[in-house]
């Protein structure tokens, strides 16, 4: 049978990186294909080749056998290829139904014709099982609802070949699980599927075959059913990776970071957190647990003083900083990891050396007085360059020419490289490959046991489950539970981030059964 | 498994070290230069269509074609000739230095030096207004009320030149400057205060503080009005103590200290953001003020902080054309200068050595212009037409990129220079 698709040959230059060197990929009618690669593989160039936004350099693209070129998005969809992108390009304040004609619009005279294409969408999402009212506006919509309608966008304009980027980096694990659902019925009425993940668990679970692309080559093409998640993982870093951490039992000490009954509002003035109380001691990592949106991010501000405190007190190595601002906390030896690294963690167009050093550069050696001292400013960032493993041709270049991993670790590298008692990581590994995430579990396990209270907020079951020696689960603002993480299992913690009490949780859920920890993705 | 998976790295894909050195020259020095090259060829090109006898020459190109080009080589070398002889006046000063090695006294020579004197003159308020704006720029804020300031540190200078009387100049000088540049912090304080305590867009407000001070001005200096004279709309002259010396007697030439000034107040500037952590912690919150926040910056603290050391710019330039060139201030002193302080920064992309190259440009642009009128009787507006084509083409890279086939630049650095509009 011909396939759907092949690509042979592709080839992309850009000035001074080979994003593609010849690469090969075939996807057959109806089956899932994962391709799997490090951030900055070249599986994003790939697929923008795939939907018309570069032209190759070399190769050739053939649609079920006949041999073609494909010159833009509205090419692409011509030819029956559709893309759901990671960032959704959905307009907010318009319906699902008019997201779905945007650009495509059906009139009836000189009116837009909602009805046809609403009942065109529902008839869409009863045969793949995707729920969603086409009468509701997107920005009402949940993450995983969104991201439905994206992929009903793509049907609707005929799509047999539907390609997902990273689709579940914004999905709760449930939304992720749903999602899987609907791609197998899909696949079952014989949409051909191009999967691209970096997450190994999932292409085992979800893909048919998964070809594995390193530094713009493909480094192997298999059957997921004859493959593991080792092997995977080698493939795609190039070198052999721990995806279990080995993790002597914590000895915790004093009380670093204690907090009660604390309020905080979100941007919309609701109470985000709601009375939340927790301690965290030296030499153990405490794991917040949640689906994404319970009030974690408003806690980590409000820690850090990025964001004010309504009620309720904190305390760091037994100093008041309730509403203190953030350089009171940081000179408490707070570090903070961060949950929107580019936003948040660096200033994008500042070197390297610059990124540092931004708590710190008021500090000797940085600066005398006054006088900021580049050269050592320099040279630290040499050393923390080394040290840290990040993957750049100097430390003179802006951040943003860096990957998102080697941007993570400068910022683990400024963090972690200054005398601190208290670690306070916001998703540390959100968007990392499988070597960098090995990488940065190990420091901060590193930490804990330097003696370094740490909290660990994740929204990556799997992380915290691997790291923490404490869980608090966070629903709504508060913590439902507060339990050591050997009492419990996956399934347990993860009743208990829907809503579940502890109680209900033991009592329904499996039991922990093995102390083997497996973290990686 | 199709291939092995031994890690052998692949020798190929090794991203290429981004030269940020060789990008920031073209981006600094090479774009600029083009802007304006290009720019003065538009310029030409409509010399020579607005030009009546070029135009009749070239309609009879057919029976004669020599005159067509000799009157086009003739429009074009009165129009620039007189700019340049107006603005530079090189070959004056060439000729005047050789007088003076003839042993034929020197006054040739001082008076040939009078138009490249008036050009350094003139460019003085525009590097101090340029740095202002540049230098908000640099911490992510848009100051589009160097008007406003500058009009303001004008009247507090003239009003403590005329007003204070009995002082020796070495403390009348220093306080009627003084007067000048903190009126122009205080005018733009307000509109940082503004911005951090009710998150007020300093555009809107600088704008409505332009406003403020162009109507203040107008009630102040009206004819018998608080500052102004009984009998004009003008303020009484500056004090003799109270002026900035002025460095030939030559008449003609009002170059005066400002201009030492301004330069060591470019290098303040650099220093500044460069060199200490003040200006670490403004270019910082410039380009992104949630990191700035994170890393434990006083981001409110900061931008009035910023908001005043502009408008103390700004104030400065208006308080040195009065006290150094003026002396005097009437109603619509600074016409526009706090706007074209916006074009110089852009120009010279933010930097203070670009902005004090972009000043020398401005300076001597406007100062040839006017001889250019006089001469060739080509109108002033041209070179504004000029100016704003150099401002088009550095706004637009992509033209002269395309223009002179210059490759894309693979790696962007810097600050976005719309900054401005953001949050």
């Amino acid at each position: 049978m011909t396939p759907v698709l092949e690509l042979r040959n592709i080839t992309k230059r850009f000035p001074g990186v080979l994003a593609n060197d010849h690469i090969n990929l075939t996807l057959e009618e109806g089956e899932i294909h994962a391709l799997l690669g490090e951030n900055g593989a070249g599986k994003s160039t790939l697929m923008n080749i795939l939907y018309g936004l570069y032209h190759p350099d070399e190769g050739e693209i053939y649609i079920r056998g006949q041999r073609t070129q494909i010159n833009g998005p509205t090419d692409a969809i011509r030819q029956g290829i559709g893309m759901v992108h990671q960032h959704f390009m959905l307009v907010p304040v318009l319906t699902v139904t008019e997201n779905v004609m945007l650009g495509n619009e059906s009139v009836k005279g000189l009116v837009l014709d909602r009805k046809a294409v609403a009942a065109r969408i529902r008839e869409i999402s009863q045969r793949h099982g995707l729920e969603v009212d086409p009468d509701v506006r997107v920005e009402d919509l949940s993450v995983g609802v969104r991201q439905r309608v994206e992929i009903i966008k793509v049907l609707y304009r005929n799509a047999n070949i539907l390609i997902l980027d990273e689709p579940t980096a914004v999905l709760t694990p449930q939304e992720a699980d749903d999602l899987f659902e609907i791609l197998r019925s899909l696949r079952s009425q014989g949409v051909s599927i191009i999967f691209i993940s970096h997450k190994l668990r999932e292409v085992l679970a979800l893909a048919d075959r998964v070809t594995v692309i390193r530094r713009g080559r493909v480094v192997g093409e298999t059957p997921t059913k004859d493959a593991n998640q080792a092997m995977l993982a080698e493939m795609m870093v190039g070198r052999r990776v721990a995806l279990t951490v080995q993790k002597p039992p914590a000895k915790p000490g004093e009380v670093v970071l204690a907090f009660k009954n604390l309020k905080v509002l979100d941007n919309l003035m609701h109470l985000a957190v709601n009375g939340a109380s927790l301690e965290v001691r030296a030499g153990e990592i405490v794991g917040v647990a949640g689906v994404q949106g319970n009030g974690q991010t408003e806690l980590v501000e409000a820690l850090t003083g990025l964001r004010p405190v309504q009620d309720g007190t904190i305390t760091i190595a037994g100093k008041d900083v309730t509403n203190a601002s953030p350089r009171v906390i940081t000179e408490c030896g707070v570090a903070h990891i961060p949950e929107d690294r580019q936003e948040d963690g660096l200033v994008l167009p500042f070197p390297i050396h610059d990124n540092l050093v931004i708590n710190t550069f008021y500090h000797p050696p940085f600066a005398n007085g006054w006088v900021v001292n580049h050269e050592a400013i320099r040279q630290q960032a040499e050393r923390l360059v080394q040290e840290f493993d990040v993957r750049t041709p100097s430390a003179a270049v802006p951040v943003a020419t860096l990957s998102g991993g080697n941007q993570q670790k400068v910022i683990v590298a400024r963090e972690m490289s200054r005398p601190i008692k208290l670690l306070i990581a916001n998703q540390p590994t959100r968007g990392l490959d499988v070597g960098s995430i090995e990488y940065i579990h190990r420091r901060i396990l590193e930490k804990r046991d330097q003696g370094v209270a740490v909290l660990l907020v994740s929204a990556e079951l799997d992380e915290i489950m691997g790291l923490a020696d404490r869980i608090a689960v966070m629903f709504k603002g508060k913590f439902t539970a507060v339990v050591d993480a050997d009492e419990v299992s996956k399934e347990q913690v993860g009743l208990m981030m829907a809503g579940s009490s502890l109680e209900e949780a033991l009592a329904h859920a499996p039991k922990p059964v093995s102390k083997e920890r497996e973290i990686v993705t | 498994m199709t291939e092995a998976t031994t890690a052998t790295p692949s020798p190929v894909a090794t991203t290429a070290p981004p030269k940020p050195r060789q990008t920031r020259m073209r981006d600094v020095i090479l774009y600029p230069l083009l802007a304006v090259f290009t720019a003065l060829i538009l310029g030409g090109i409509l010399i020579l269509v607005t030009d009546r006898a070029v135009v009749q020459a070239w309609l009879n190109f057919f029976d004669d074609p020599m005159a067509a080009l000799r009157a086009t080589g003739h429009s074009l070398s009165t129009a620039y000739g007189a700019m340049f002889e107006g603005s530079l006046n090189f070959g004056g000063i060439l000729r005047g230095i050789g007088a003076a090695l003839r042993g034929e006294g020197t006054q040739e020579l001082a008076v040939a030096l009078v138009p490249l004197a008036e050009s350094l003159t003139q460019a003085v308020p525009y590097i101090f207004a340029g740095l202002a704006v540049a230098f908000a720029f640099q911490g992510g804020l848009f100051n589009i009320g160097g008007e406003g300031q500058m009009l303001v540190g004008a009247l507090c200078s003239v009003y403590i030149g005329f007003k204070v009387t009995g002082l020796p100049w070495y403390v009348h000088l220093p306080l009627a400057m003084f007067a000048g540049i903190a009126g122009g912090a205080i005018w733009a304080a307000i509109v940082g205060v503004l911005k951090a305590y009710t998150g007020a867009h300093e555009v809107i407000n600088t704008i409505m503080m332009n406003w403020i001070a162009i109507s203040l001005s107008t009630w102040l200096l009206k004819v018998g009005g608080p500052m102004a004279r009984p009998d004009v709309p003008v303020t009484p002259p500056v004090l003799e103590t109270a002026w900035i010396p002025r460095l030939f007697d030559t008449p003609g030439n009002r170059f005066h200290a400002g201009f030492f000034l301004a330069l060591f107040t470019v290098w303040l500037i650099w220093w500044i953001l460069y060199k200490s952590t003040l200006g670490f912690q403004i270019r910082m919150v410039g380009a992104n003020a949630r990191a700035a926040k994170y890393s434990g910056v006083n981001v409110k603290r900061l931008w009035i902080a910023v908001m005043a050391i502009s408008g103390a710019l700004a104030g400065t330039a208006g308080m040195v054309q009065t006290l150094g060139v003026d002396r005097w201030v009437g109603v619509g002193f600074s016409s526009g200068m706090g706007f074209d302080a916006i074009a110089l920064a852009l120009l010279g992309k933010n930097h203070p050595v670009g902005v004090l190259l972009a000043a020398l440009l401005f300076g001597t642009l406007k100062n040839g212009a006017t001889r250019m009128q006089s001469v060739a009787q080509i109108p002033v507006d041209i070179i504004t037409i000029v100016i704003a084509l150099v401002i088009v083409f550095i706004a637009a890279p992509e033209i002269i990129r395309w223009l002179y086939r210059l490759r894309q630049p693979v790696a962007k650095e810097g600050p976005v220079f719309s900054k401005g509009w953001g949050s």
